[in-house]
């Protein structure tokens, strides 16, 4: 345990350091994001301004809030993509990553981990600024903040999991871009990145249940922004370390057979 | 003394796509694929005892970086048995890997914006080295190598070489007791061919690690290796001492000597390789040499008379360009 923990401050470490040689490309990447939120953020409050000030119960300044925690659980979530694992694999630079006597899961999850740490300090300002801009209704209880500290980590496990698992098709495809875009519109509709998940239709908000995509996503957001029952909650926090474990298990299967496929050309 | 690294009947077949240039082949193989079984490494064996060091040679394409990385459990074997230390390299476990490196001419394990200090950091967290073993070990190779004065700038700014000895320092900071080294001195200037073999030579010295080495220098192999094994078409070749493979194959020698005023038809005594200011070179058949040199003595008033063993690189060509039916 004790090695682990020195494995992730010392990656944590070097990620940080990293991050901070291009803090100019850093927040014009972040500003690049915050652009999505920011546009679906105006739709639904003017949406909302037209339907008497409130669209299935969220007024102007619920979207504002949920749209700006949206922003951090998007920085949050961002996790070494399949595009990366494609070119780890097909120009053989996972070589490096398996001659070191740690998975290279940890890798990814402690890399990623410290860049989120300068991605939040970037934030602070930005969050603020959108904050006097839009006027959020924000007012979560303690016991929200911390199921929400906690959320948006396990959030960070699931996404990293389930990107890792797509990811790990290029050993079988040595392309797998493609299905990359297919998990990102499903994605978009099942997580509430493009809308909250309450004012998607039933069957949608059913569906959303049996992926990981919303515990990867609206989740978090709702348990601070929204009227979530302490019930509510913790079947939240439950459902993720469900996915966690799940998706661990699955991994871990996964990647003693793609290891074998593995042709470490070029590397 | 048992073998640290044993190899047995070793194979690794790949199975390529292949086909003819052009729009109507590459529709067709979208209906029906060929495919090509490609023998990178066919069925070699050969044992390694603690403390060798090893070169292992062969053109491009022999199979000698695929061998390495089978041997440093990156791929799978399609057959054949390994043992590096006792272990099975294709399981990794982290026992095993904590006991080897594999260097690359092209491998990049430090990260490109920040001094390859920080990088060291990460190699200690990784394989959990004790800080003042590591500090004490990382300070010794930045001595080796003469890198003091590098090691605190981005490594985006150090030259290929720079680079290469940082890589060097970061793959041996957890003082690993098998190096396989994959062509470590690739495209740098001699002077820094040299150091790092040097460096490889004290830290086989100096830790008894055992060295598996391929390079195309073969100026490296004659400075490290006194045994080499030699594959072609991912079989072997030959496995012995250096020496032997020079006796071996070395088909002709070199006879050089001052004319002293005389003059004759060289081509009697061999192939004419220069007449430069006096000085007269022959390449001349291994077993006639000590006949020529004695027509030489005898015949002319020669001073200066030296005869050379082939280049070793001439040596290998000839190795590489035998047949399988002609080589022990």
């Amino acid at each position: 345990m004790k090695r682990y923990f020195d494995y992730y401050t010392s990656m944590m470490k070097l990620s940080v350091l990293e991050q901070w040689q291009y803090p100019v490309a850093n927040y014009f990447y972040m500003i690049g994001m915050i652009a999505e939120p920011v546009i679906y953020m105006v739709v639904w409050s003017a949406v909302a301004n037209q339907q008497g000030g409130m669209v299935g119960g969220y007024t102007p300044g619920t979207f504002a809030a949920y749209y700006i925690v949206w922003t951090l659980v998007r920085q949050m979530n961002i996790a070494f993509t399949p595009y990366g694992w494609e070119w780890r694999i097909r120009e053989g630079r996972l070589s490096t990553t398996l001659l070191r006597p740690i998975h290279p899961l940890h890798e990814d999850v402690a890399f990623f981990a410290g860049w989120k740490v300068v991605m939040i300090i970037l934030w602070i300002p930005l969050a603020f600024a959108l904050s006097l801009i839009f006027k959020p209704e924000l007012n979560p209880t303690l016991l929200e903040g911390m199921v929400f500290f906690v959320a948006i980590w396990m959030a960070y496990l699931i996404r990293t999991i389930t990107l890792s698992l797509l990811g790990m098709v290029t050993f079988w495809t040595t392309r797998v871009s493609a299905l990359f875009e297919l998990y990102f519109a499903a994605e978009l509709i099942l997580s509430g990145r493009l809308v909250p998940l309450s004012l998607m239709p039933t069957w949608v908000q059913e569906l959303a249940w049996f992926f990981p995509f919303r515990w990867a996503f609206g989740y978090p957001i709702e348990v601070l922004v929204g009227q979530m029952s302490m019930n509510e909650l913790f079947i939240g926090l439950g459902m993720q370390l469900a996915w966690i474990l799940f998706g661990g298990i699955v991994v871990n299967l996964i990647w003693k057979v793609a290891i074998r496929r593995f042709s470490a050309v070029g590397g | 003394m048992p073998s640290v690294i044993s190899i047995s009947k070793l194979a690794k077949h790949y199975q390529v796509p292949e086909r003819e240039a052009g729009l109507k082949a590459a529709a067709m193989g979208l209906i029906k694929r060929r495919y090509k079984n490609v023998k990178a490494v066919d069925e070699i064996s050969f044992d390694i005892q603690p403390g060798e060091v090893v070169g292992f040679l062969g053109p491009n394409g022999a199979g000698k970086t695929t061998t390495l990385k089978m041997l440093s459990g990156l791929l799978h074997p399609t057959s054949g048995s390994t043992s590096v230390l006792g272990y099975e390299p294709a399981k990794r476990s982290h026992d095993f890997l904590r006991q080897i490196t594999l260097v690359m001419g092209n491998r990049n394990q430090l990260s490109w914006d920040l001094p390859a200090l920080d990088s060291f950091d990460l190699q200690r967290a990784i394989y959990s080295i004790p800080r003042d073993d590591f500090k004490r070990t990382r300070d010794e190779f930045i001595e080796l190598l003469e890198v003091g004065d590098l090691v605190q700038k981005p490594v985006r700014n150090l030259s290929l070489g720079e680079r290469m000895k940082m890589e060097i320092i970061g793959a041996l900071l957890h003082k690993p007791k098998i190096l396989f080294l994959d062509e470590p001195t690739l495209g740098l200037d001699v002077t820094m061919q040299k150091r790092i073999r040097t460096f490889v030579a004290e830290y086989n010295k100096r830790y008894g690690a055992t060295v598996l080495l391929t390079s195309h220098y073969m100026a490296d192999v004659e400075a490290l290796c006194k045994r080499v094994v030699v594959i072609h078409h991912g079989k072997l070749l030959f496995d012995g001492d250096l020496s032997k493979l020079v006796e071996k194959f070395s088909a002709f020698k070199t006879v050089g000597f001052t004319a002293n005023g005389s003059s004759a038809d060289w081509s009697q005594y061999g192939d004419v390789v220069s007449v430069e200011g006096g000085r007269v070179t022959l390449r001349v058949p291994k077993e006639k040499t000590s006949a020529v040199t004695s027509r030489l003595l005898n015949e002319l008033a020669v001073d200066d008379l030296t005869v050379e063993t082939a280049p070793i690189e001439d040596v290998i060509e000839s190795v590489f360009s035998v047949g399988k039916d002609i080589v022990e």
